[in-house]
């Protein structure tokens, strides 16, 4: 993390091909500085969707234990440290107190403040109750540095499903934790929490950097999976009149970038497993805009291959994303004052992509 | 039956196999069944003089404080190129370094050298054990320079070769020589290349074939230690943390990490710090790429010859292929409970694997010996 580029220069011709073209993606930020502070110059890492498992007992599922165990004790050793951490939600799988506690307490390892939000993993089962006895409430706010962080709850439903349509607590959880689901119901932040946060950022001047996190992406994208918020636009209308606005959020375990008007949008990376990018799954044309990407092909072999965690820079006012791929070679998402738009600083070219397998 | 596995394509960053023709009986015109062409660099061609000075410069002791370690005190032709059942390697003065020396055979497939792949290819690796002080512990290339300048059989061999005398040789040439031996030092031709690129049906034993079914099934081995199409180097040239000494210094990692950072040392430094200092050795590649993914991994080896190279791992830890095999179906821990590495390689997980399966991959890795070197360690040891 703390290479300079005189190592880089040295060590470069010790390396094969994969770790040279990870080499590439370092520099973090591509943009002039917007503070003209530079002791404001800030990072924080992002962890997301970890998705713990309880079996019985003691026994946990493996493979997500062991994807938040690297993710903390990577983090850990980050130079220069992050001023904080963000989890990203959907730390639990099915929401029970045993899921949350066990990933409570691997979270407690990290070295640094860190803040959470709510995924649908960690709601439906009792609507956030034993999670906010944990971490807090289900959505707030806070400063660091000259930017405004705003954290929301963007997996909340209509009232009526929540409420009145099923019989048990486990059962609505299970219906929520489905894909393509006819009985889902689509995520939203809701009036209440948009009415919130409308007064939380009457206060803020227009050019302070606003970041929003969130768990669902604060635009729509695909329903079947819930890669949707069902008043995005209502929120995004909210975060126009920024200069600078950037919304940050989990649940789809890809990467994937947008520009909305003022609004930058990165998605981060699971800890836990892929998702594959929506549109080679819908046999039908899909609604995605072409807003990404698509991730370098993963290896089986190696299960962390194609999650990841994320170092997230705002030396620039702007997110500069880190995603440090296990078992791959990080990426890159930063601004480009050009175009105006996140992009990869590595992969945006088609030229540059690493071609996917064609034969078996 | 015949099952055929592609992988990766190997030789990467290495010049299109220029196979040469020299005369020397260990470099055929082919490569020994079940080894793809000798990839041979441009800058540094094969001819019978150079290998045979080559030889002479690896076995030569006078290139150290004592006069008595060489290339070969580590890897020895009569131990399988190895320094075995040394757990780690001996230089001057018996002082141990940290790592298990690796075969020199095959070494020249590979697409770097040393555990952490610290040197890109034979010429460059050849340079740093002169200079590191637990091994041939010289302060500089300097002594080599003296002998090769002025003992009339390497004054006449250095003229013939390279046609350099008195100071334009220099350590360059030393390198190119031992490296062009070293190329000639490759083994295939085993039970299993026979029965698998040959075609002898009885060149396995019926436990070495299920063994074979493991290895590239249940066992997950092959998709480090590769078997292709035509050719087997059992090895990806990646880097893998596997659960192997890192596991001793688990609660250390983050500031040993952290101070190696701090140190920002140069790649001469680093090769003396891991071969002298084991808690940093136990960073592996991290030490060379200060990647956190590379945290307490090292190269893929080989498992040519395997059965003749006990001790096992970087750090020679495992004693019998037995254990190491326990090792991998426990997920990457020696002892069953023991504490998981955080920075395990997600390609190690726990093995379905019965008893009787520990024994058929052992009895084939027992089939990956080629015959002329076991040959040679035999003569040795009955000597």
């Amino acid at each position: 993390m703390t290479m300079t580029i005189k190592n880089l220069d040295r060590r470069q011709f010790v390396k094969g091909a994969a770790s040279a073209a990870a080499v590439s993606t370092l520099p973090l930020s591509t943009v002039e500085l917007a503070f003209a502070d530079p002791a404001k110059n800030f990072s924080f890492a992002y962890i997301s969707d970890s998705h713990i498992q309880h079996i019985k007992g003691a026994e946990f599922v493996r493979n997500w234990d062991r994807g938040l165990i690297r993710a903390v004790a990577e983090t850990n050793m980050l130079r220069p440290k992050p001023d904080f951490v963000m989890f990203g939600g959907d730390l639990a799988q099915l929401g029970t107190k045993a899921e949350l506690d066990h990933g409570a307490e691997m979270l407690a390892k990290l070295d640094f403040k860190t803040h959470c939000l709510l995924g649908e993993h960690d709601y439906y089962l009792d609507l956030g109750e034993y999670w906010s006895e944990l971490f807090g409430p289900h959505w707030y706010s806070f400063d660091h540095k000259g930017v405004h962080f705003v954290v929301l709850n963007s997996i909340l439903t209509y009232d009526e499903w929540t409420f009145e349509r099923w019989p048990t607590p486990e059962q609505r959880m299970l219906e929520m934790a489905g894909l393509d689901n006819p009985n889902g119901s689509p995520f939203m932040v809701g009036e209440k929490q948009r009415a919130w946060l409308a007064k939380d950022l009457e206060g803020v001047a227009k050019d302070t950097p606003v970041v929003v996190f969130s768990h669902s992406p604060i635009q729509k994208i695909f329903k079947g999976w819930n890669f949707w918020t069902e008043d995005a636009e209502q929120v995004q209308a909210l975060l126009q009149p920024f200069d600078t606005a950037t919304v940050i959020y989990g649940h789809v375990h890809q990467i994937q970038y947008n520009q909305i008007g003022n609004i930058s949008f990165h998605a981060v990376m699971a800890t836990a497993w892929p998702w594959p990018y929506p549109h080679s799954y819908a046999q039908a044309e899909s609604h995605l805009p072409k807003l990404t990407v698509p991730m370098n092909r993963a290896d089986p072999f190696f299960e962390r291959d194609a999650t990841g965690w994320q170092l997230v820079n705002l030396d620039s006012g702007r997110v500069a994303m880190k995603y440090k791929l296990y078992d791959n070679s990080d990426r890159t998402v930063a601004y480009n004052p050009v175009t105006g738009r996140p992009e990869d600083t590595v992969y945006q070219d088609p030229e540059s992509r690493i071609s996917p397998q064609i034969h078996y | 039956m015949r099952r055929f596995l592609f992988a990766a394509l190997l030789g990467a960053g290495l010049v299109a196999a220029a196979w040469a023709v020299v005369g020397s009986a260990a470099l055929a015109a082919d490569p020994p069944l079940g080894l793809p062409p000798v990839p041979i660099p441009e800058n540094n061609p094969m001819t019978p003089e150079k290998i045979t000075l080559g030889e002479k410069l690896y076995n030569e002791k006078r290139f150290s404080t004592t006069g008595d370690v060489g290339c070969v005190t580590c890897h020895d032709p009569k131990k399988a190129f190895t320094d075995s059942p040394l757990r780690v390697s001996e230089g001057i003065e018996k002082k141990t370094g940290t790592r298990n020396s690796p075969t020199t055979i095959n070494a020249v497939y590979m697409t770097s050298q040393f555990w952490d792949g610290r040197s890109p290819d034979l010429e460059d690796q050849a340079l740093h054990p002169f200079v590191n002080p637990v091994e041939h512990g010289l302060a500089s290339h300097e002594p080599i320079l003296e002998i090769v300048r002025t003992d009339p059989e390497y004054v006449r061999a250095f003229d013939e070769v390279f046609g350099t005398t008195g100071e334009d040789i220099t350590i360059r040439e030393v390198t190119l020589a031992i490296a062009a031996f070293e190329r000639t030092i490759v083994s295939g031709n085993s039970p299993f290349d026979r029965w698998y690129y040959g075609g002898e049906e009885d060149a396995l034993t019926e436990q070495q074939k299920r063994g074979f079914e493991l290895f590239i099934n249940e066992g997950r081995c092959v998709s480090c230690h590769v078997i292709e199409q035509t050719q087997a180097l059992f090895t990806d040239n990646r880097f893998h943390n596997i659960g192997v000494g890192i596991n001793d210094i688990q609660d250390q990692v983050p500031e040993l990490a952290g101070e190696f950072l701090d140190a920002d040392l140069t790649l001469s430094e680093v090769d003396v710090e891991v071969l002298t200092d084991p808690r940093t050795s136990e960073l592996g590649r991290f030490a060379i790429s200060h990647g956190f993914g590379d945290l307490g991994s090292f190269k893929t080896p080989t498992l040519r010859n395997v059965a003749l190279t006990a001790p096992y791992m970087h750090d020679g830890s495992i004693e019998t292929l037995e254990e190491v095999v326990i090792h991998y179906m426990n997920g990457g821990v020696t002892e069953v409970g023991d504490p998981v590495n955080d920075f395990l390689s997600s390609g190690i997980r726990p093995l379905d694997i019965e008893t009787e399966d520990i024994e058929a991959l052992v009895a084939f890795m027992e089939a990956l010996t080629s015959p002329e070197i076991a040959a040679q360690v035999e003569a040795a040891e009955s000597e």
